[in-house]
């Protein structure tokens, strides 16, 4: 059952409308993220959720109860805030202690609890330590154990890692997720960090300019992005303006491909989508395309090579094998390489077709 | 000396001759002056006089408790009327309005309350409309505490504001969040983080108010007779220079105290903004 629950919610300030009609609904005991640019909305949602603001139309439920105008303090949801919002004025105890003090707990209960959340995030000899002796990364645990000592439904994080440096921000990815499994509530994490929401969710929320785009998991956000701004915003991508010719058959600037799409009008203008790494470069020979080497660029884990084909168009490769500027290659790929997304397609429209046509798919098996 | 010691120096003098002259060299010469009898000799007798004296320890208990008075009032208007303002959407004109009174004379303002509190006044007025009848107001020792209060409102909202706008909003949120109400969001975290404001009110009221003098003569009518009252006295009127400034080293004594008691370095740091 649904822990949570948006049904058609609209919030603005002033003159802009932030949130246009979000409805969604969030399962206990899992990890979410709503991953958005800057000024998608994502952070109002999650003030609305904390109660923080009141929408301006729609509902929210909280355990079936509509919690519109609940304030704050009477909810089951705890946030770590993005500047984590420790108290300058209190120890890193007092901190963690600080809701449980509210509840009028026994003081051993207190002692237990903020200990035992201390320990959780790894913080257990801390309790008796000023804010500022602690580091950035340690600060950011005391936010997280604050939260978890009140034993929230649902835990928020707004960006909780932005502030964070690389290593520093992987090693708190894997963390939350044990973290998340260990307690087992419900946690929503807000950020614009593409990678980190594929790395740590178990359901993805894409918010852009007040709508969600797509949610689902990060694989079939990944692998079956929805429309243009899904495709670009998560991961890297080549998207290329192209025609269906029928069931399985795309056309790419003026050459046909097998692919693994039906179910969409012959002669439709679709997009499709090659992600950088499905794409292998061979022989001129060998390849479905001939392309020259524009550039090459080390990146570690990888090479970032782009390339132009004869007919002028770019294309973005991500290959471990290195290249030469300047070389004659051949580009190749599989069928299921290819992702066509139609224009405006809903993810309802999507869902149904996909069920269409891989249920032929097993009749003919 | 390299140049850059000579550039550090040609800089800083100026602070060092002001720090000098405006500041040590008066402290030095009342220190000196208050040991120093009619007859220009080096003496204790001005201290002796002063401790010895029922008129002056009723006279310093009674500024210190004025002092007190008019703090207290000031504070109990600044802390809400400081949180209102910061709570508003255009603070920055309230707070403008707030301020724009210090521009204006102390002496002026101090003969406006006379107006407004004579006999023939608008209160007075105005009680009498009501058929109250018409009240001694002026030369009371309310109405002293009433103006002093006024006049030193500004000096009390300003840190005070400073230090309820430089809470973050997140930690608000956060006491909300953790469910505290409103109120206990108050006492528990607002409260806390603006002492360092209060504690520098109290210090920027409670140090003039210990030595003011025109007001107690203008609106207290002299009844009201204080360290600063006492010091005016032997300067102008009895030419006693010595004792005067006996007084004025026991008001710096005093300051100290409060100065102390208040802590405010430390406050300031508590209370100040984090990233």
């Amino acid at each position: 059952m649904a822990i949570l629950k948006f049904a058609g919610v609209k919030k603005g300030f002033g003159d802009t409308e932030i949130l246009k009609d979000i409805s969604f609904e969030i399962e206990e005991g899992k990890f979410y993220t709503i991953l958005g640019p800057s000024g998608s909305g994502k952070t109002t949602i999650l003030r609305l959720i904390a109660g923080f603001d009141q929408p301006d139309g729609g509902a929210i439920y909280f355990d079936g109860k509509q919690i519109n105008d609940l304030p704050a303090n009477k909810r089951q949801v705890n946030t770590v805030f993005q500047d984590y919002a420790l108290f300058p004025n209190l120890n890193v105890f007092e901190n963690v202690a600080f809701g449980l003090r509210l509840q009028r707990m026994k003081k051993r209960a207190i002692q237990l609890r903020a200990q035992e959340a201390l320990a959780l995030v790894h913080l257990g000899g801390y309790a008796h330590r000023e804010l500022d002796e602690l580091s950035g990364g340690q600060q950011q645990r005391v936010a997280i154990a604050r939260a978890i000592a009140n034993r929230p439904k649902v835990l928020l994080l707004d960006e909780a890692l932005s502030a964070l440096d690389h290593k520093l921000r992987k090693e708190m990815q894997t963390e939350l997720r044990q973290l998340q499994r260990q307690l087992g509530i419900t946690f929503i994490f807000v950020t614009h960090d593409q990678e980190e929401a594929l790395a740590m969710s178990d359901q993805i929320m894409i918010i852009n300019e007040g709508y969600i785009e797509q949610s689902g998991t990060p694989v079939d956000i990944y692998d079956e992005p929805l429309n243009h701004f899904v495709a670009d915003f998560i991961g890297e991508s080549n998207i290329i303006p192209a025609t269906m010719v029928k069931d399985f058959v795309v056309e790419i600037n003026g050459k046909q491909f097998t692919c693994v799409d039906a179910g969409i009008t012959p002669g439709e203008a679709v997009e499709v989508v090659l992600r950088p790494e499905d794409l292998d470069i061979t022989t001129v020979e060998s390849g479905k395309l001939a392309a020259t080497v524009d550039s090459q660029l080390f990146r570690g884990v990888d090479y970032q090579i782009m390339v132009h084909d004869r007919d002028g168009h770019e294309w973005k490769i991500n290959s471990i094998h290195k290249t030469t500027v300047g070389k004659e290659i051949g580009i190749t790929f599989d069928p299921e390489d290819i992702h066509v997304m139609r224009k405006g397609e809903s993810q309802a429209a999507f869902n149904a077709r996909l069920a269409s046509y891989q249920e032929v798919d097993h009749d003919q098996a | 000396m390299t140049k850059h010691n000579f550039g550090r120096l040609f800089f800083t003098l100026p602070y060092y001759l002001w720090l000098l002259l405006f500041v040590i060299a008066p402290l030095v010469l009342i220190f000196y002056q208050s040991f120093l009898g009619l007859d220009g000799h080096l003496t204790v007798q001005n201290y002796l006089t002063y401790a010895r004296s029922a008129t002056y320890l009723k006279m310093t208990l009674n500024s210190v408790w004025y002092a007190f008075l008019i703090t207290a009032i000031t504070l109990m208007i600044a802390y809400p009327l400081a949180y209102l303002i910061a709570q508003l959407k255009r603070r920055d004109f309230w707070l403008a309005l707030m301020i724009l009174p210090t521009w204006i004379n102390l002496l002026l303002k101090t003969y406006a309350f006379i107006g407004i509190l004579s006999q023939s006044g608008p209160l007075n007025a105005l009680t009498k409309a009501l058929g109250l009848g018409s009240h001694q107001l002026l030369f009371t020792d309310a109405a002293f505490v009433i103006v002093a209060a006024y006049i030193e409102l500004p000096f009390m909202v300003l840190p005070i504001y400073n230090a309820i706008v430089g809470i973050r909003p997140s930690l608000i949120n956060a006491s909300l969040d953790l469910g505290a109400s409103r109120v206990q969001t108050f006492w528990r975290v607002i409260f806390p983080l603006t002492k360092g404001g209060v504690e520098a009110g109290i210090q920027a009221v409670f140090i003039p108010a210990l030595s003011l003098f025109m007001i107690t003569r203008l609106i207290g009518g002299n009844r009201v007779i204080t360290l600063g009252t006492a010091i005016e006295e032997h300067f102008l009127t009895t030419q006693n220079w010595g004792l005067g400034s006996t007084i004025g080293v026991v008001l710096v004594v005093a300051m100290l105290i409060v100065m102390l008691l208040t802590d405010g370095a430390n406050a300031v740091k508590k209370g100040g903004k984090r990233g």
